[in-house]
């Protein structure tokens, strides 16, 4: 958990009251935290003054805009067709391996969450992943786990 | 039937003077943009196919003061990334064709909505877009672009869902009519158009729609840029001019063994070896937003469309019936014949299921799902029920 402490002041000072200021607010949060806690929700409510269903609703429409914990690095791994034509699941095997989660867990020290994405535009490099907004592809397993131990030593 | 054979073509990417264009394209009336638009025969480059010309007259007539130009860049239908590509390499043309369309239907605003998963280019389309304004400032022209961005929902690709999302609410198609060019973003009138498309309306400015049109077919003007992946030995980003047969594009594409080639993503059609001769890349035959996915014999056409059934079960955004029970009950259906737990006769119930989608779905999405499971079922039934 994360104290939201100013920042939905700040971003709705930044990108305006209205209602249209919710997902540029929503997704800054996110970039900053990886997820969405019921209390910056709650302030994010107060702030656009609308109903916290109302911003529960539009965040939780939004695959990127998760209310679950995440990790500080979220990892994405495509499943459409031509990712899991090309090595899927090995990729998520070695990511398995390595963090020691499985798919749609997070490692006990909130570092890495490992989640499956519909397609994210690399088919003709696949398989392909995203690390929070960063792609990789054309992937191996290999390539994969040197990718992932660079991230843990940051 | 019109054939061109398969010829590559560099318009698209090709370097251009971008002020040059513009200052050209802001010298013509609105009527002279439109009317060249209109010649050229352009129709929509993100799958649907709309006439381009046609959609900024529309516009171009609503009387209210307050209107936008939407570049839908929200490309998430599955083997498709050449909006990617664009907007990486030649953006300051999809601003440039911005600004035109703006000068022809008179919006003095444009937002290009960017799908969250190509959040890593922001920063260098900012530099871009802020060289943009300063030079359109330069020419003396008023336009304006923002960038809003998407947070992984395939929906919101369809345009009355983008402008829901824009304006901060849940991506849920909204009832048409009334359409985008009376009442899209904020209710104002709206074009939106396709990331390439509003390149391809540049070029057409650039060039004039006469050479325009000695591209492509009657049907299908131009080139287009399409994006190959799958079995291929050369997967990537192509031009071609459109008119081609698949068979003709197998020939250059194809890894020898191919079985058959999904056109236009999980919602378009998939086209089985025995029809590749006869069957045209455009709007006269398949048409495609530019995804071309080729599969060889060794891939089972029944994992492809479970795969596509489970996309699209995830992607439905749930608020009508017949898309958001129908795209579970055709992957369950499928599920159950292939474990022998129900008849293969069963694959016409969901067939005429698919059929009910295509009438009853509020909108696009609901209403394609069938163009994927009739042609794989149809094509290769036997590789469902064995």
């Amino acid at each position: 958990m994360y104290q939201v402490g100013n920042l939905v002041k700040e971003l709705s000072d930044k990108h305006g009251h209205a209602r249209e200021s919710l997902m540029p607010i929503l997704q800054a949060i996110v970039l900053k935290h990886n997820y969405l806690t019921d209390e910056a929700m709650v302030e994010v409510a107060r702030e656009l003054d609308i109903s916290a269903a109302e911003v529960y609703g539009t965040a939780s429409f939004y695959t990127f805009l998760d209310t679950q914990v995440k990790g500080k690095y979220v990892i994405r791994v495509c499943k459409t067709i031509t990712c899991s034509m090309k090595g899927k699941s090995d990729i998520i095997q070695t990511l398995e391996e390595i963090l020691k989660i499985k798919v749609g867990e997070t490692t006990v020290d909130k570092q890495f969450s490992l989640i499956e994405t519909n397609c994210i535009g690399w088919c003709h490099k696949a398989p392909a992943i995203l690390i929070n907004e960063l792609p990789y592809t054309e992937l191996t397993p290999e390539k994969v786990s040197e990718i992932i131990k660079d991230y843990m030593k940051k | 039937m019109e054939n061109k054979g398969l010829n590559k073509v560099d318009l698209i990417f090709e370097k251009i003077d971008n002020r040059e264009v513009l200052a050209k394209g802001f010298k013509m009336t609105r009527d002279e943009i439109i009317q060249e638009i209109l010649d050229s025969g352009l129709k929509g480059r993100g799958g649907a196919g709309f006439p381009t010309g046609m959609k900024w007259k529309f516009t171009a007539a609503e009387k209210n003061p307050e209107k936008y130009i939407v570049c839908n860049a929200d490309e998430g239908e599955p083997g498709t990334f050449k909006d990617r590509e664009i907007l990486d390499r030649v953006s300051n043309k999809v601003h440039g064709g911005m600004a035109i369309a703006g000068k022809a239907i008179g919006a003095k605003k444009g937002i290009v909505y960017l799908r969250g998963e190509y959040r890593y280019l922001l920063p260098k389309l900012m530099i871009e877009l802020e060289s943009f304004h300063k030079m359109i400032k330069e020419i003396g022209y008023d336009f304006a672009i923002e960038y809003r961005m998407g947070s992984g929902a395939y929906i919101c690709g369809e345009e009355s869902a983008l402008f829901e999302s824009i304006e901060g609410k849940r991506g849920e198609p909204r009832n048409k009519p009334p359409y985008p060019t009376v009442s899209g973003v904020f209710e104002k009138p709206t074009s939106i158009n396709n990331v390439e498309t509003l390149v391809t309306a540049m070029m057409i400015i650039q060039h004039g729609s006469k050479n325009f049109i000695q591209y492509g077919t009657k049907d299908s003007r131009g080139s287009k840029v399409f994006s190959i992946s799958g079995d291929t030995p050369t997967p990537g980003i192509f031009e071609l001019e459109l008119g081609m047969t698949v068979q003709q594009f197998v020939n250059e594409f194809g890894d020898g063994d191919t079985k058959a080639v999904q056109v236009g993503g999980a919602s378009g059609f998939c086209v089985p070896r025995k029809k590749f001769a006869e069957t045209i890349i455009g709007f006269e035959g398949v048409p495609t937003g530019g995804s071309m996915k080729l599969f060889n014999s060794s891939r089972s056409m029944y994992n492809v469309l479970h795969n596509y059934l489970d996309f699209f079960t995830e992607e439905s955004c749930g608020q009508c019936t017949p898309c958001r029970v129908g795209c579970q009950q055709l992957l369950k259906g499928v599920e159950k014949v292939k474990k022998g737990e129900a008849k293969s006769t069963y694959l016409n119930e969901l067939m005429k299921l698919a059929d009910t989608m295509k009438i009853a779905a509020k909108c696009g999405l609901g209403q394609s799902v069938g163009n994927a499971f009739k042609s794989i079922v149809g094509n290769f039934k036997e590789e469902i029920i064995y």
